[in-house]
């Protein structure tokens, strides 16, 4: 078994930590660096509960390795301070058991920051990655286009 | 009303916004060690020999357990081992389980792991688990230990059998001039839960054990390990954090077994047992299936005369809860229709598929779709408009229900108000069918339904008032933070009830049992009826407090004092008085006397009346209210190949009382999203072997963004006069006339009794084709 100890770029701080070469980013973060925001629900891509932030984009975390995270900046949930999307959620009721909902803020996040101007259809095919057994998605619909209507006032 | 009925926004929001709410599998400490569960890969099979030889070769393994009799466990009746021994009786079953350092220790150990099977003959489903030369899933059923209310029957398939017999059957055929009968069947599959299940185990020196665990049912923890154990009931403390969805599927005991018995094994050290998503679909208890025949005769005016049942629930291959979900099917058999002359049987069937366990709406969703698709074939055959048979036919005040409990406008909803909301809302006067083009219809499909929880008789419930010196409130209770948003509305009735900011009220989110007190389960939608009350309790226990130590200090008889916007004061002279934080703690005078301490308010409820039913007649009373439902769905169809959309989806559901406008509302819309995705496209497919050949979450598909309908909602308020405020229970409605709402709308379109879920256009295409 391969051992690496490597430096991860964790919500705008270098971390170092020593991984095995199978451990996913998700293993890493909630196993060793305590980031426990990041879930498991499946461990193979369905349902994305364990989404960050990527350089700027959404990513599963347990859809790719550790050691492939170095020289990327990771924002995970923890990361994330009072964004607009948050206090969206909250207002909104967006979450219920709240076990999907901080993968489904970063995926909001991310498609805000990406796509400002997000139709239907974008807003769609962004988040049909991520599944929330509570909600029936109305309001997450809701809190998503609040956040970006509210962007759009110039 | 001040804070009942508002939106309060949810006490733990902001804690799950920021992922610092945490879960069970969210504790870890560095001396946990983990659990891997070596499961079975067939449905039925002998076990001839486990090899374990390879695997305690792996490093840092420390236990396996296999081959052992553990003392056998299960709710209704003692049928299960936690760990298979000689036999396996459905796919995933666990066989081993190896703990170890570190989970991929654990794993790769299990896989070392050489279980020879012997293939033995499978029980595919309950309708042939009930023919009489079916190969028997437990050949010793009548030599278990079971509770008074279980009925099983020796050298059969059958777990137990509950009876309803009201009326006069003969009678009731002889008035009905039309009749239908139909048969309807749909296998099991999942409440798949975003949180996987997980549990740990601890055991100290002294004895104590030490559980945490995702369970909607901690308290039942503590109880049953006692019980199959021998452990003192005291030693035993379960802690409940966050829990990521349950709907039912966390209410039975089962991993919390395994981790007791393994840290037993390994001298008491914590070990952490975690599902995997595919041991979380088949190897934990399952949403139910079932196997039904329905006739129901009316007379010329369209009146229901008579009604006979039969219900085969697929229990899997343990009877634990499914037991109790046989029974709760029976008691309301009928749907929420008035019918004098009723025969139900509900068998509940061992079958070689993952065993059962309560899932919202608690047999409800399952047995509203057997009765509402017959209602529409009644209507049809009646040439009646389907919402109009059900509303002469709606339950009411003076009706009784299949068990002959006499209803009244508090132990009963409105129905007929839900109906009529229905019709309007969901615009049903417009018409069932728009014709789009020569591709495209649409279809609207409408169902009722009701409910009442059958649960203990002595189901408990408790609340604990604390007071921080700041005059604010600690509130604790046994309810568990599945997502429903409870323990919010439990602040919200407190906060009414003493007329305060519940800003000023705290809330423990998690539960342990040995500080909090017990409430029964969180299932049923019974945490704010009984919680509820057992807070109001406690409210007048902390009102009394805070006027006896005022009346002291302020030199007033107790009788003229109000409690409100945390003061106790004058009524006729407000300006008179004392803030919470002068008596919460108690009163000090000027010169360092005190009396009085820190108000502890405690409060307590014990459900009434209840009864076991009688086994030959099913006469008793089984819950303590019955709520109602009209639902309408309204589907795009595609006739060229059977394919379709949810465009809209309706539930008006008499809540009794709005407590938080948006939680009831996001209750409501995703228990529909959930019932849509079961009526619409989620099953376990099984093989010859009974292998479940769907257990991940991209062949198992709940409802995602984008694919959900447009959802109206509405409420009617009668209120129940002995629940807090009124209230209702509602987090199961939204679901359960999902089905027959879509079965209805879809067979319209399709042009053919659509009898067996899921709807998925293959169903649709195959009952088109097979009839012409």
């Amino acid at each position: 078994m391969k051992f690496h100890t490597i430096t991860l770029n964790i919500n705008g701080n270098n971390r170092v930590v020593t991984v095995r070469s199978a451990d996913t980013l998700l293993y890493a973060l909630r196993g060793k660096l305590g980031l426990t925001g990041s879930k498991p629900g499946c461990l193979n891509g369905d349902c994305g509960a364990c989404t960050v932030n990527l350089d700027g984009w959404p990513m599963k975390s347990c859809l790719m390795l550790a050691v492939e995270a170095i020289g990327k900046k990771v924002t995970t949930i923890e990361g994330l301070q009072n964004a607009p999307i948050q206090q969206a959620f909250v207002e909104n009721f967006a979450f219920q058991c709240g076990y999907c909902t901080p993968g489904f803020i970063m995926n909001c996040h991310s498609l805000i920051e990406q796509h400002p101007d997000a139709d239907d259809e974008k807003i769609k095919e962004w988040l049909e990655s991520n599944i929330c057994r509570c909600t029936g998605y109305a309001e997450i619909e809701r809190a998503v286009k609040s956040v970006l209507k509210k962007n759009r006032v110039p | 009303m001040e804070v009942i009925g508002k939106s309060v926004i949810r006490k733990e929001a902001l804690e799950k916004v920021t992922g610092r709410a945490k879960y069970t599998n969210d504790y870890h400490s560095v001396s946990m060690l983990s659990g891997h569960k070596v499961i079975s890969p067939f449905g039925h099979a002998k076990i001839v020999d486990i090899d374990t030889e390879e695997a305690w070769k792996v490093p840092g393994v420390h236990a396996i357990l296999a081959g052992n009799h553990y003392p056998l466990t299960g709710e209704a009746i003692r049928d299960r081992p936690v760990i298979a021994v000689d036999k396996v009786r459905y796919h995933g079953e666990v066989v081993a389980l190896v703990v170890a350092d570190s989970p991929e220790q654990a794993k790769t150990a299990g896989d070392l792991i050489k279980v020879q099977y012997e293939l033995l003959p499978v029980v595919n489903s309950p309708t042939q688990a009930f023919q009489k030369d079916a190969p028997l899933v437990h050949e010793r059923l009548g030599e278990y230990k079971k509770e008074e209310d279980s009925h099983p029957v020796p050298d059969t398939n059958i777990a137990t059998h509950i009876k309803i017999r009201k009326g006069n059957m003969e009678k009731g055929w002889s008035e009905s001039d039309t009749v239908v009968e139909a048969t309807f069947s749909f296998a099991p599959s999942d409440h798949a839960a975003m949180e996987t299940r997980c549990a740990t185990a601890e055991i100290m020196p002294d004895g104590n054990i030490i559980i945490m665990t995702s369970s909607q049912a901690p308290f039942m923890v503590k109880r049953l390990i006692s019980d199959y154990f021998g452990e003192d009931l005291g030693k035993i403390i379960v802690h409940t954090p966050f829990v990521g969805g349950a709907y039912g599927g966390k209410a039975p005991v089962q991993l919390e077994i395994l981790a007791y018995l393994a840290s037993k094994e390994v001298g008491g050290k914590p070990v952490k047992i975690f599902n995997t998503r595919e041991e979380d679909i088949i190897t934990s208890p399952c949403h139910i299936g079932l196997d039904a025949t329905v006739k129901l005769g009316a007379d010329r005016n369209g009146k229901i005369r008579a009604a006979e049942i039969q219900h085969l629930w697929d229990g899997g291959a343990y009877s634990d809860k499914a037991i109790d979900v046989t029974r709760s099917g029976a008691v309301d058999c009928t749907g929420p229709y008035n019918i004098e002359n009723v025969w139900c049987d509900s068998y509940c069937m061992y079958t070689n598929h993952p065993y059962a366990s309560p899932f919202r709406g608690f047999s409800h969703s399952e047995l509203s779709f057997v009765i509402e698709r017959t209602m529409d074939l009644l209507a049809q055959k009646l040439n009646m408009d389907p919402l109009e048979l059900r509303y002469i036919n709606a339950i009411r005040p003076g009706n009784t229900t299949p068990t002959r409990v006499r209803l009244n406008k508090s132990n009963l909803g409105n129905l007929p108000k839900c109906i009529e909301k229905v019709r309007e809302i969901f615009n049903w006067d417009e018409g069932p069918v728009k014709e789009i083009n020569e591709r495209f219809i649409r279809v609207k499909g409408v169902s009722c339904s009701w409910k009442t929880s059958t649960i203990d008789t002595n189901a408990p419930s408790g609340a604990i008032i604390t007071f921080n010196k700041d005059g604010s409130l600690n509130l604790m209770t046994g309810v568990i933070e599945i997502g429903t948003g409870t323990k919010t509305v439990l602040a919200q009735i407190l906060a009414e009830r003493l007329k305060m900011d519940v800003d000023k009220i705290h809330v423990r989110m998690e539960v342990d049992t040995q500080t909090m007190p017990e409430h029964f389960k969180t299932v049923a939608s019974r945490g704010t009826f009984m919680a509820g009350r057992a807070v109001l309790n406690a409210a007048d226990d902390v009102i009394n407090q805070l006027k006896e130590v005022a009346a002291c200090a302020l030199r007033a008889p107790k009788e003229d004092l109000e409690v409100a916007d945390s003061r106790v004061f004058l009524r006729d002279d407000p300006a008179i008085g004392l803030h919470f934080k002068e008596v919460g703690y108690g009163y000090t005078y000027p010169n360092g006397n005190a009396i009085g301490g820190q108000i502890i308010g405690r409060g307590k409820y014990i459900l009434r009346h209840l009864t076991h039913l009688d086994p030959e007649t099913g006469a008793g009373k089984p819950g303590p209210e019955w709520s109602v439902a009209a639902y309408g769905v309204e589907v795009e169809f595609d006739r060229r190949d059977y394919t379709y959309r949810v465009v809209k989806a309706c539930t008006v559901v008499d809540i009794g009382k709005v407590l938080n406008e948006k939680a009831a509302l996001g209750q409501v819309m995703g228990a529909m999203s959930m019932g849509i995705a079961f009526a619409s496209r989620e099953t376990f497919y099984f093989d010859e072997l009974g292998r479940v050949l769907n257990p991940q979450l991209r062949t198992y598909r709940p409802l995602r963004y984008g694919e959900n309908p447009e959802y109206l909602v509405g409420f009617v308020e009668t209120p129940q006069l002995d629940s807090p405020y009124g209230a209702r229970g509602v987090g199961e409605f939204g679901l359960m006339g999902m089905p027959g709402a879509l079965g209805n709308a879809l067979s319209v379109a399709a042009g053919v009794s659509l009898n067996h879920l899921p709807l998925i256009p293959e169903l649709i295409w195959k009952a088109k084709e097979g009839e012409t």
